[in-house]
């Protein structure tokens, strides 16, 4: 039964690569170009870098720290408060930099899509900040973040379960392509950005903007967790990078 | 039934250390069964535990613990003191001054807001706000030097076995080295030179108190700093 599996496996690439690159010259299941670089910020606790393509992101995590006004403060457990925020000069035409409907919902998404992998318990009564700053945009920005803030939340030493790895997939043209980019974004039919917890094998974000057939949209959300399984290697990477004196000095 | 990693690998969260039967040790967490990193570090087994020497953690304030901190407010009786925990210290006045509160006395005299200060933990209570004193020998209200900051998982190498490591920095640097356990570092020496010194080879511990024999290494820093000054 394995062999059978191979065989079909092996298929279905083959007909992926024979089908028609996308405008940027990427293979259907292909990522944009990621990289990840850890403590940027010497002023937060923690803080992450990612280019994700042409996306440009900078994530400051500060905290536990007490909540101001305390009475906000939760008496069983953190709070952790995400703030997602394009630059004015991030996208083309300028926007303005006041918080906008689509930030504040941004926002709220990483929070609900990071909080199932932090010990929130630990630290009753404080808060945990995570600040997203979009300094380029081009698509994607809501998994680009995740995975930026997942990666300072580690290099703030708070406590998790596991990192969490985000990326989008969608259809355009009538194929399934992974980590779509601005372009594709609007564009195309649909797109389905996951977020995942890959060592728990947990879906912690999962929206579809667009329609799509049920069959579809279950190859889409298979495509975006093979996709986040990448991501999190690079993200592991990002936060050995740190230390990789300390391998090579031991071996 | 199984430890799935060396002893002293980095390991990231959510990496399994191990599959079985085993008490869970610091930074780390159970879960379905597996024993899971929950901070990046240095896993770290043992006969029937399993923990992680963590590289990045926040300051977790322990009964006994000598911090530097910054007044941040002044309510009747008693002093709010930022030491970078997740609730903020307090120093009431009976810990500052060795006797009874009296509403007469002037406290922004003991200490003002903004002073930095060295005191001690004595006490957490119920909800584990640190309650600190400064009754003691070097301890109180701070008038020189200036403050370093260090992530607080690392202040242990810093010390070193028994204070050895910051021995070694006070005698060769002659500056005077003060390590709150928070992270924070007050250095005051009578030269600029000598100060600068110091930061270098704080600075040094911090980006390799990973790796092993770190005490000879920054005996050579040391050595070869002083020459530098020749």
């Amino acid at each position: 039964m394995s062999k059978a599996k191979i065989t079909t496996k092996k298929k279905t690439t083959t007909k992926k690569t024979k089908e028609k690159t996308r405008f940027d010259g990427r293979k259907a299941n292909e990522l944009r170009p990621l990289k990840i670089e850890s403590s940027v910020l010497p002023n937060a606790d923690g803080s992450a870098y990612i280019e994700m393509g042409r996306n440009k992101i900078l994530v400051g995590v500060f905290g536990p720290r007490e909540m101001h006004p305390r009475r906000f403060a939760k008496p069983n457990e953190a709070t952790l408060r995400c703030r997602y925020h394009m630059s004015p000069f991030s996208v083309d035409p300028r926007r303005s930099p006041a918080p906008s409907r689509r930030d504040t919902e941004i926002g709220m998404v990483m929070n609900w899509a990071i909080e199932p992998a932090v010990f929130l318990e630990k630290y009753p009564r404080s808060v945990i900040d995570v600040y997203a700053e979009v300094l380029e945009a081009d698509g994607g920005t809501r998994t680009a973040c995740i995975n930026a803030a997942t990666v300072a939340l580690v290099d703030a030493g708070i406590p998790m379960r596991d990192l969490v790895s985000s990326c989008a997939a969608g259809v355009i043209d009538g194929q399934i392509v992974l980590d779509l980019g601005d372009y594709e974004d609007k564009e195309g039919e649909a797109d389905v950005p996951v977020a995942y917890l890959p060592k728990l094998g947990k879906i912690t974000l999962l929206q579809m903007d667009g329609i799509l057939p049920i069959k579809v949209f279950t190859d889409c959300v298979d495509l975006a967790i093979d996709g986040c399984l990448q991501i999190n290697e690079i993200q592991r990477e990002a936060l050995k990078k740190k230390y990789g004196i300390s391998e090579e000095a031991e071996e | 039934m199984s430890a799935l990693f060396e002893s002293r690998d980095l390991v990231i969260p959510g990496d399994v250390l191990y599959e079985g039967r085993i008490r869970t040790g610091d930074n780390t967490h159970r879960s379905e069964g597996k024993v899971s990193a929950s901070r990046i570090g240095l896993v770290n087994y043992n006969r029937d535990v399993v923990s992680v020497i963590a590289l990045e953690a926040g300051f977790s304030p322990l009964t006994g613990d000598l911090v530097i901190g910054e007044v941040t407010d002044i309510q009747l009786g008693r002093w709010m003191v930022d030491i970078d925990t997740s609730e903020e210290a307090v120093l009431n006045v009976p810990d500052a001054i060795d006797a009874p509160f009296n509403p007469d006395i002037d406290m922004t005299r003991i200490l003002d807001i903004g002073d930095t200060v060295v005191a001690k933990i004595v006490d957490l209570d119920r909800r584990r706000t640190p309650i600190l004193s400064i009754l003691g020998r070097d301890l109180g209200r701070v008038d020189e030097g200036f403050l370093m900051k260090l992530t607080p998982s690392k202040i242990p190498r810093l010390i070193g076995k028994k204070g050895s490591m910051v021995n070694m920095i006070l005698n060769k640097t002659g500056c005077n080295v003060v390590i709150g356990q928070n992270g924070r570092i007050l250095i005051h020496g009578r030269t600029r030179e000598q100060e600068e010194m110091a930061v270098k080879v704080i600075n040094k511990v911090e980006n390799e108190a990973h790796i092993s024999g770190l005490t000879s290494r920054v005996q050579e820093y040391l050595r070869i700093l002083k020459e530098e000054k020749r």
